[in-house]
């Protein structure tokens, strides 16, 4: 784990500057991504809301919905940053776990040979 | 890039899961035969990287926001069938805790932002470094490489979303699901891809081999290499 030292680190600051992303497209009047609008973003695009994705847009409940703590939605900035910093520990954690887990499961039965 | 649930008709997000499945069983196979004890961490370092490179959403002013991936960098560390578990393990994180990309679009998500993108940008970068084996002229077909690799995902990410007013449109003229057509979708995703977020991909790319060549950590970069498919 030593020699990936420098490289962990690099990614503990990339999750403390994360709220980069959040401040600068507010910074210059951006909106989401193309394709990623909520039923009711599409709805006053187009004048309704697909029938299907109706029925499917809501599938799923995320539990840290769009990188907020959930009850955050319209929180000031500031506390919206520190979630997204939250969230990016929490993907690092996740992330890295789900690598390490299948790193050993498709590398751990060559023996125990280490480099 | 992430296609949220309820943008593509069962037939599309159906075929893109069946299309992953056996790249997912090959790339389990060639990680297998391939992937040191000394590269394994490299797995589970890349698939957090990615997830964070997604996190700094990069926008066009006025318009929407995208993002770099990383997905081409990774190929080049651990390959390119490394780099697709590493990104799976980073899009279904996303999609299943943080919502961003739908559930039923992961196949879809992991077939062009998992697989195609890591792929074309791996072959790009591996062509170019043939003419320009200088270290700095692998860091910049590197680059190349990821602006390469992000547009090709995005264009067939666009063409998933153009797709779907051709194949679910009710009788009375209304989109089932994703409205826009082709000629909709695909230069209003390209355009930023092209022009901005590809930059950063290929920017991010080619500086971060550029910093591995002259550190320590310099065997990343040639582990991958003869071993690609």
């Amino acid at each position: 784990m030593k020699e990936f030292r420098v490289l962990w680190i690099a990614l503990l600051v990339m999750a403390l500057a994360s709220p980069i992303g959040l401040y600068l497209p507010r910074l210059v009047k951006a909106g989401g991504a193309w394709g990623e609008w909520g039923l009711d973003e599409i709805r006053q695009m187009i004048g309704y809301a697909p029938a299907g994705m109706k029925k499917t847009a809501d599938i799923w409940k995320a539990p840290v919905p769009e990188y907020a703590l959930p009850g955050q939605e319209g929180a000031p900035l500031s506390r919206l940053s520190l979630s997204y910093i939250l969230s990016a520990f929490i993907g690092i954690g996740a992330c890295g776990g789900g690598g390490y887990l299948l790193a050993r499961w498709l590398t751990g039965r060559r023996g125990k040979s280490r480099a | 890039m992430h296609i949220p649930d309820g943008y593509l008709g069962p037939p599309t997000y159906l075929a893109a899961y069946a299309a992953c499945a056996p790249l997912w069983a090959i790339a389990a196979r060639r990680v297998r035969q391939t992937l040191s004890a000394r590269q394994a961490p490299l797995l589970a370092i890349a698939a957090a990287f990615s997830f964070l490179v997604m996190m700094f959403n990069i926008p066009l002013p006025g318009g929407t926001t995208g993002h770099a991936v990383g997905g081409v960098l990774i190929a080049i560390a651990i390959g390119p069938w490394g780099a697709m578990l590493s990104l799976t393990i980073a899009l279904v994180i996303q999609a299943f805790v943080f919502g961003d990309g739908g559930i039923t679009a992961i196949g879809a998500n992991c077939l062009n932002i998992a697989f195609l993108m890591p792929f074309t940008g791996y072959y790009a970068y591996s062509f170019l470094s043939r003419f320009f084996p200088s270290d700095k002229g692998k860091a910049l077909a590197a680059g190349i490489g990821g602006w390469v690799g992000l547009n090709c995902a995005a264009l067939t990410t666009a063409l998933m979303f153009g797709i779907q007013p051709l194949f679910h449109t009710a009788p009375d003229g209304r989109a089932l699901y994703s409205p826009y057509p082709i000629s909709v979708a695909v230069p209003a995703i390209l355009l930023g891809h092209v022009f901005l977020f590809g930059v950063v991909e290929a920017l991010v790319t080619g500086l971060v081999v550029h910093y591995l060549q002259r550190s320590r950590s310099a065997w990343i970069l040639h582990s991958a290499a003869g071993e690609a498919v």
